[in-house]
């Protein structure tokens, strides 16, 4: 079990509220993703639900029992924070055997989940130093060993993967996925980044000064943004939101289009204008095209070796069916 | 320091203060060992040569010197278990966000600027004075007995001075100590189960081990030579006599320098015992 409900709940620190009344419910088994910019409050949401911050009203229910006064012990989550947390002075395996001492389990019991733990994590190698003599790597698989030896109700991950270098983190992402599947309990997830939110997430929460924009599966938030901030938010590289007369001629306040829905042609298109940088990734180029008449820069992707560079005329054509419209509160229309 | 160039350059930039440091030691160590094979005596005949080890021997074999180490030892032990377990609890305190939190931290600190004389002397006449101290005012408001604190109840009363001298510093150390540890740390064990009790036991003390050593260590090495406070409290008398005083005695008082030497050459034979014991039992956690 691991369901959590969120009430009404707000979140003040002194005059400044930090969270507005916010309802959501994350499901049981459920891999739910936090997003959105720095300081909009993910951190703080993930801390309530914790109970490591008192919540300034409404209600946080757990398994369908009110939680709100719970002390973050007694609530069954387990946490996993972002800069792991690891008791210094403790071996890897004391660590990780910490909660279940303070459960006051048997000794007996305690080494066998230990190993369990051990053996998941590929932690056997180095179960018996301590978490300084440790990579980054291996220290956050320490902390992912410490939360679910407990066997909680819902994990609860802070940025867990900031600290570790680009290869590491697609790793780590995989092995937390297939961690997910295995276990099938409940995850909540806190990040910025919208690959992580987009590759992991069951259900993703896109959040903005407190304020949840749309909650939805990765392929709905990408195919149908609630508003423009979601637009531009999901999606790498961002999609291009164009105001003015352009959006006019399509009755709509801003129109939007993701670089993958523009293919450049070789004449007559809808657009043209000159390339600025062209970004190569190999499979990819991406191109940023100026003087095309709109206000805006145009951001495009291209598949493959396309030979064009700095300051050659380009012509793009955007498909129609995939052009999103915005009203002038920035909500989509359909 | 990695390369071998890097290493040569500290050891040179390093060596003046070396040097000063080994002259300001060595010229009065030498002197004392010079003087504690002499009979000296400065108002009977000055010095009158070669003693061999007739001053060690007097010097231990005095009745006065094995209750002055053992004295030293109990000043030295309370002070330290006084100030370790005040210091890390006052330390634990200020941490707390609380209203004035500045103006608490100067005041907690200001012992430490008093002079040990000056602080001795207001102990032994503002607080201890048996007619007129307030503790005397004190017993007398709640109908029992004033103490007479410096001849009754004598090492307390010292150990309570020292104490109250080396709080502030101990509490610094360890408030720069209990404000490094990292709060996600705690807010772990707290998801954890760990009660407030544990959260001490398995994360604060252990964080503060470094720190408790420093401050056993430093205040030791002046605590075992601590002087002022008993001079002008009991001057030696009532049990106070530590191992440093009973040479001032020996010197000044008996005008024995022979005696006297022999006796601080102890005192040095001491303090590296004491050192060498307390960096097999903490120094571990200096590594
Ligand atoms: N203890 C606190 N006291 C006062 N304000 C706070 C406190 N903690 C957080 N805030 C404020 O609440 C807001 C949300 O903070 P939070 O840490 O939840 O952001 P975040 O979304 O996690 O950002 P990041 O991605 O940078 O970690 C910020 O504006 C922050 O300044
Ligand atoms: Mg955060």
């Amino acid at each position: 079990m691991g369901q959590i409900e969120l009430k009404q709940v707000t979140k003040s620190f002194g005059d400044v509220q930090v969270i507005p009344p916010l309802d959501l419910t994350i499901h049981d088994g459920e891999f739910t993703v936090f997003v959105g910019p720095s300081g909009c409050g993910k951190s703080t949401l993930l801390r309530l639900i914790a109970g490591l911050e008192d919540i300034s009203s409404g209600h946080i229910e757990i398994d369908g029992k009110d939680a709100t006064d719970l002390v973050p012990a007694k609530r069954g989550l387990a946490m996993v924070f972002q800069s792991y947390a690891l008791y210094p002075h403790m071996s890897v395996r004391k660590n990780i055997a910490f909660p279940l001492r303070m459960a006051k389990m048997d000794p007996a019991e305690i080494d066998r989940r230990v190993n369990a733990a051990a053996e998941v994590l590929n932690l056997a190698d180095y179960i018996d130093r301590r978490p300084g003599q440790l990579s980054g790597g291996q220290r956050q698989r320490v902390a992912i060993g410490r939360a679910i030896v407990r066997e909680p109700s819902a994990f609860l991950f802070d940025e867990p993967l900031s600290n570790l270098d680009a290869a590491l983190r697609v790793g780590m992402r995989m092995e937390i996925s297939e961690l997910h599947k295995k276990l099938k309990t409940t995850m909540v997830y806190v990040t910025h980044d919208q690959v992580e939110a987009m590759t992991m997430a069951d259900k993703i929460v896109v959040l903005q000064a407190g304020v949840i924009e749309q909650v939805g599966s990765p392929l709905e938030l990408y195919r149908r943004p609630r508003n423009t901030f979601v637009a531009g938010f999901i999606g790498s590289p961002k999609m291009n939101l164009i105001g003015g007369e352009e959006a006019a001629k399509h009755d709509a306040a801003t129109i939007g289009i993701r670089p993958e829905h523009i293919d450049v042609v070789e004449s007559d298109g809808m657009w043209q204008g000159s390339v600025g940088v062209a970004e190569h990734l190999g499979s990819d180029t991406f191109f940023h095209i100026h003087n095309t008449g709109l206000t805006e820069t145009i951001t495009v992707r291209a598949i493959g070796d396309i030979n064009l560079t700095h300051g050659d005329t380009i012509h793009l054509n955007p498909r129609m069916h995939e052009l999103h419209r915005f009203d002038a509160q920035g909500l989509r229309i359909d | 320091m990695a390369t071998k160039a890097s290493r040569s350059a500290a050891r040179l930039m390093m060596a003046p203060a070396v040097i000063l440091l080994l002259g300001w030691m060595l010229v009065p160590l030498i002197m004392t060992l010079w003087f504690s094979f002499r009979v000296y005596l400065p108002l009977r005949g000055g010095d009158q040569g070669w003693a061999g080890f007739d001053n060690y021997i007097r010097f231990v074999t005095s009745s006065a010197f094995w209750p002055s180490v053992q004295t030293t030892l109990i000043i030295v032990i309370g002070v330290l278990a006084i100030t370790v377990i005040f210091g890390i609890l006052i330390a634990l305190l200020l941490d707390q966000p609380i209203w004035g939190q500045g103006v608490v931290r100067i005041l907690v600190i200001a012992p430490f600027f008093v002079m040990p004389t000056v602080s001795a002397l207001v102990w032994k006449n503002m607080f201890m004075d048996p007619v007129n101290g307030l503790f005397s005012h004190l017993w007398r408001f709640f109908g029992a007995e004033p103490v007479s604190w410096l001849s009754d109840a004598s090492l307390p009363s010292i150990i309570m001075i020292v104490s109250w001298q080396w709080l502030p510093f101990a509490t610094l150390i360890l408030l720069t100590a209990v404000q490094s540890l990292d709060s996600e740390q705690l807010e772990a064990a707290e998801m954890d189960g760990a009660p407030w009790h544990k959260r001490f036991w398995f994360l604060v003390l252990p964080h503060l081990s470094r720190a408790i050593t420093i401050v056993i260590l430093i205040q030791t090495i002046f605590l075992l030579a601590i002087f002022a406070e008993i001079f002008v409290t009991t001057g030696g008398a009532f049990g106070t006599r530590t191992l440093s005083y009973l040479i001032f005695q020996r010197v000044l008082e008996s005008q024995n320098v022979g005696l006297g030497s022999a006796g601080g050459v102890y005192a040095i034979i001491l303090a590296n015992i004491v050192a060498i014991f307390l960096m097999r039992i903490v120094g571990k956690n200096l590594d």
